[in-house]
């Protein structure tokens, strides 16, 4: 495998004297190979950094990432790209701070800058109960050790000046929780920098290439087939969020997730206004400011199945109708574009990562609204699943059999609106 | 946005409506005897296919009566719709899951 040249700025430099032409490519397109040691189905940021951290934490480089798309074309290109780890309970804080702690370093680990900016990410009180249920998840968070802060109005009001701060409005604002370190990062970059990282360490990704049937015999997997013929595998990692129920029908057991549209949308881009991500589960909208000036806001689900990766109007107009509540100044932007994504909703907003019922086929799946945050922890915890087939201390809890034991982690007020 | 056949209303706009998810899921019987996985299968597996699905729909800001609803979940179309406690319609015979 040829060493890829290192990103700096002196290969800047000297690809800018050949006007940009002879950049090396960022990772091959190989022809699938008859036999991999793993592969991992869904090529979007959790499964590229899953055969990432494979290679690079355990040394299992024959590995294929497939992607029925295209790199960075599904929930990894669509989410609203904000980064934190303020969760309620001891599993899922200790999960997302670990993924926190990663994207701390992530940048120069994959020598791709993957643009995170911890920027402060806000969760607003409309009501003193609102206030109260935010202090005791903060008070939570901190006794695990994790940064987290609540602000009255008047520390708000120094810290976001632009919110509207009327008393007569309709949801008048009380506080917030505020993490420090949460914050955003740039969604494709992510996929790209770890594709490229896991390219150089001797991952094949392998787009245009659709799984369609597992191979299982004796309750234990082979292999899949795909629009590219069969691929034999001991051990298969799927990865594949709205499409995780499609997959596991076709490896003939059931999961607890519904596929529901969420919709997201930006706005034209403005000079430097928002230094921040607001988000608040009253009048469910988020927003931050991308650094090209766009906003970026994401709105709820919409409440019926789908997979058509678009919604109804009708759940985008609530989004401006909250933003505008919160941010009355941006009443006269225009919006760019709206999209949808199909995200896989568990019952209790937190994800499946372990093993199934069939012997040497895991899943990570059901990271709902707010799978995005957790990239690097979710490879790095199912890299280590695949790896030593039993899961990691992290996401021991987060097994598809809490359902029948009783081990709900009901994140609903931490992950319910705030992706 | 959808346009859904209430069968009490007619067609109406869905922001009227609300969706309850699956339908036809039945409370087990014998309640006493069944196994953690069992109650897990009632409680929280639920079929989620890409194709034809049966659900249940509430007239919310309308009659406010649950009804039945097949719906694409590829392409949205509503194929069908049915009272509460009546069978999938026989049209639909072998469609539910397969692509629309």
């Amino acid at each position: 495998m040829p060493a890829k040249t290192r990103y700096s700025i002196f290969s800047l430099v000297r690809n800018a004297i050949s006007y940009h032409e002879n950049w090396e490519e960022a990772w091959r397109s190989p022809e699938p190979r008859p036999e991999y040691d793993v592969v991992i189905v869904g090529g979007g940021g959790h499964g590229l950094a899953t055969a990432y951290y494979l290679a690079k934490e355990h040394g299992i480089t024959n590995v294929a990432v497939l992607e029925k798309g295209w790199i960075g074309g599904g929930n990894t290109g669509r989410n609203t790209t904000i980064v934190r780890s303020n969760y309620l309970w001891d599993e899922s804080a200790h999960l997302y701070e670990h993924a926190l702690k990663l994207w701390e370093g992530l940048s120069q680990d994959l020598n791709f800058n993957v643009m995170f900016s911890q920027r402060g990410v806000l969760n607003l009180a409309h009501s003193p109960h609102e206030m109260r249920g935010l202090a005791r998840r903060v008070y939570a968070i901190q006794l695990n050790g994790i940064d987290s802060e609540l602000l009255n109005l008047e520390q708000l009001k120094a810290y976001c000046p632009l919110l509207n701060y009327s008393p007569h409005a309709r949801y008048p604002i009380y506080g917030a929780a505020l993490q420090r370190r949460g914050g955003t990062a740039r969604h494709d970059a992510v996929a790209w920098g770890y594709a490229r990282g896991a390219d150089a360490r001797g991952v094949d990704i392998i787009q245009n290439c659709e799984v369609t049937g597992f191979q299982i015999s004796n309750g234990k997997v082979n292999g899949v087939e795909t629009t590219r013929g069969t691929i034999r595998a001991g051990k298969v990692g799927v990865v594949a969020a709205g499409h995780s129920s499609v997959l596991a029908d076709l490896a003939g057991f059931r999961l607890p997730i519904q596929s529901h549209p969420l919709q997201a949308a930006v706005s034209e881009p403005v000079k430097p206004i928002l230094d921040t991500v607001v988000m608040s589960g009253a009048v469910h909208v988020y927003v931050s400011q991308s650094d090209k000036g766009e906003l970026v806001l994401g709105a709820g689900i919409d409440s019926y199945n789908s997979y058509a990766q678009r919604g109804s109007p009708k759940v985008v107009e609530d989004m401006f109708g909250a933003l505008i509540e919160l941010f009355p100044i941006f009443s006269r932007l225009k919006i760019l574009r709206t999209w949808g994504g199909i995200v896989d909703v568990c019952p209790d907003d937190s994800p499946i990562i372990g093993k199934t019922p069939v012997e040497g086929l895991y899943f990570n799946c059901g990271w709902g609204t707010g799978g995005f945050k957790a990239t690097p922890g979710s490879g790095w915890v199912f890299a280590h699943t695949i790896a030593n087939d039993r899961p990691h201390p992290l996401n021991e809890h987060f097994a598809l059999e809490r359902f029948s034991g009783g081990h709900i982690i009901d994140e609903h007020g931490a992950a319910g609106v705030a992706h | 946005m959808l346009l859904i056949p209430c069968p009490f209303c007619g067609p109406r706009d869905e922001s009227e409506f609300a969706c309850g998810g699956e339908a036809h899921i039945a409370r087990p019987t014998g309640t006493d005897r069944l196994s953690d996985a069992e109650w897990a299968d009632y409680l929280f597996m639920r079929k989620n296919p890409k194709g034809v699905h049966l659900e249940r729909w509430v007239h919310r800001l309308g009659c406010r009566r649950w009804f039945n609803l097949a719906r694409s979940t590829v392409s949205h179309e509503i194929l069908a719709v049915y009272k509460m406690g009546d069978p999938p319609p026989a049209s639909l015979a072998g469609e539910e899951g397969k692509r629309a």
